[in-house]
């Protein structure tokens, strides 16, 4: 039994963060129908823009947290307008190279710019000791709890953007047909940057909180960008609330891999869960089958 | 050649006070096929201007080319004295241009009321980061958005169906949103698509006097082969066959004039079948 708490809260910490990724990746499916391959790697670089901030002002924690914040939606905003916009009308699979490309590119100028050799470690906001409940470990620490609220926070808001402001009404709007919102005066171009930026920054906003728990260096977000791809696909990527329900069930089933099975099982695990759902599910567990459309 | 379409074109010049909206030697070429063939026309305010012709004969091509969709080989567009050829299509509601489409176009996943504020967003002034921070300047924004989008609702008779979405909708209601949406941006040219398309013989004068309605405050333009609600709310027809203007006038001059028997014969047969 302690156990079977320990994996499952333990699995929930680490899912939230599938779902974080998730959740960026679905914001710009949604909104352009380009899958980011650059996702993790965005994600990988705005966390050395917080290291850096962080050493840069003698550890100020929430200073580097912002600045990660600002650098993905900007990172967002920038790649979107700069490199990604020019694919837009073209076959799929020009975006899909040119967001492969924007991978490989990030990832080399973090070589360039940040990386030493040597893997970094990133701080976390809170303690990492494990909870206790009596004399009975939860899996779980103040910053996995801090993780998931602001993931959760950041979820809500998103939410309220999109319900209640006329911006995100365009931006819902856009997502459902882009040439009638530019009929009715949309300005199609500015909601496709928004929708890249605001993911920038929740993708920011999972490397920070991931990274304590791994190590950072150009390549650290890789296996991350690939689970939170699956938790996407099992959400179905067009549902934001798909996105994070299908990163806690993923987070728990490889917590419990992990756990009875083995840990060296959990990345080879992931990625059976992401060829079963492909298979048998490619529209997603949550997505009605009813609404796909030829 | 091209008698037809330049005699329409030297009425429409020649008529004082006429043509708040001209169109000018209009052609359009698909790869080796004309869509339009020197295709003038133009439409006055307080009126309803309407493009009759057969399949296939333009109608739609020639409403693509004003609303920016589609542009044209050769020819002009103005709209109150501005030119707008090169018109881009986020550009319309910007100079006062709403239009309609065949296939109604309504987004699946936003209620009607939804719908319709994204025809009115035009005039949202909330910039993105008060919207992030919900200032109450945006909170605003979005209630008077609401207001006007179930204004407009309320014009064309479906205020009560603010909160559902277009699915659950039958398709004349769905029609009546639609045009709630285009009208909610306060156009000053209307350009409607087929809006009799798929309803049914008794929803037929209902939208007839509503669209007559609507030339109070526009020009409208509409694109129809219903002949009979035609033939009831247009001021003027221009009748197009294969890409270019045979004839135009007032429905009875239109209705008498041999040409458009000859074009328009089997088309109106059909119609008539539908109906």
């Amino acid at each position: 039994m302690q156990e079977f708490i320990e994996f499952t809260l333990g699995g929930l910490a680490s899912g939230i963060i599938y779902s974080a990724i998730a959740l960026s990746l679905v914001l710009i499916w949604r909104g352009t129908r380009v899958l980011n391959y650059a996702q993790g790697g965005m994600a990988m670089f705005t966390t050395y823009v917080a290291l850096t901030v962080i050493n840069d002002t003698g550890g100020n924690y929430w200073l580097g947290f912002l600045a990660a914040l600002a650098a993905g939606f900007a990172l967002g905003a920038v790649l979107e307008r700069g490199v990604v916009r020019p694919t837009v009308g073209k076959p799929p699979l020009n975006s899909v190279i040119v967001t492969i490309g924007i991978l490989i590119f990030i990832e080399g100028l973090a070589g360039i710019i940040f990386y030493n050799g040597q893997s970094a470690s990133f701080p976390p906001a809170y303690s990492i000791v494990s909870l206790k409940v009596g004399s009975i470990a939860l899996g779980v620490s103040w910053n996995d709890v801090f993780t998931a609220a602001a993931v959760l926070a950041a979820a809500v808001l998103l939410a309220a953007l999109f319900r209640y402001t006329t911006v995100g009404l365009r931006l819902r709007a856009t997502a459902f047909n882009a040439s009638v919102s530019r009929l009715l005066g949309v300005r199609v171009g500015r909601v496709l940057t928004l929708g890249w930026a605001l993911a920038g920054l929740i993708g920011a906003l999972a490397g920070v909180l991931v990274t304590p728990t791994t190590f950072l260096n150009p390549n650290s977000m890789d296996a991350i960008f690939v689970l939170g791809f699956t938790a996407a696909v099992i959400g179905g990527l067009d549902s934001p609330v798909g996105a994070i329900v299908g990163g806690l069930v993923l987070g728990v089933v490889l917590s419990y891999v992990g756990g009875y099975l083995s840990a060296d099982l959990i990345e080879l695990a992931g990625l059976a869960a992401l060829v079963l759902v492909l298979m048998f599910r490619p529209s997603g567990l949550f997505a009605p089958t009813a609404v796909r459309r030829v | 050649m091209n008698d037809g379409s330049s005699v329409a074109w030297d009425e429409g010049e020649s008529e004082p006070g006429a043509g708040a909206l001209d169109v000018g030697g209009i052609t359009v070429r698909f790869g080796g096929l004309t869509a339009l063939d020197d295709v003038s026309l133009s439409a006055a305010r307080g009126q309803v201007t309407g493009i009759i012709g057969p399949n296939g004969a333009g109608k739609t091509t020639l409403l693509n080319v004003l609303c920016g969709f589609v542009r044209p080989q050769a020819g002009s567009i103005a709209f109150e004295g501005k030119e707008l050829t090169r018109l881009r299509p986020h550009q319309l509601a910007r100079h006062g241009i709403a239009r309609t489409l065949q296939g109604i176009g309504l987004f699946r996943g936003l209620t009607v009321a939804e719908n319709v504020m994204v025809g009115a967003n035009g005039s949202a002034r909330a910039g993105f980061f008060a919207a992030l921070f919900g200032t109450p300047w945006s909170d605003r924004d979005e209630q008077r958005l609401r207001r006007r989008a179930i204004e407009a609702l309320d014009r064309v008779g479906a205020a009560d169906l603010a909160d559902d979405l277009p699915g659950e909708l039958a398709h004349g209601q769905r029609k009546r949103v639609a045009l709630a949406r285009a009208l909610v941006a306060e156009p000053r040219l209307l350009l409607l698509d087929e809006p009799a398309s798929g309803l049914d013989e008794g929803e037929l004068p209902e939208v007839g006097a509503l669209i007559g309605e609507l030339a109070g405050s526009a020009t409208v333009v509409v694109i129809e082969h219903r002949m009979d609600l035609m033939m009831s709310i247009c001021q003027r027809i221009f009748v197009l066959d294969f890409g270019k203007v045979i004839a135009d006038g007032t429905p009875a001059q239109v209705q008498a004039d041999p040409a458009v028997t000859a074009a328009y014969l089997g088309a109106e047969r059909e119609s008539a079948a539908d109906g």
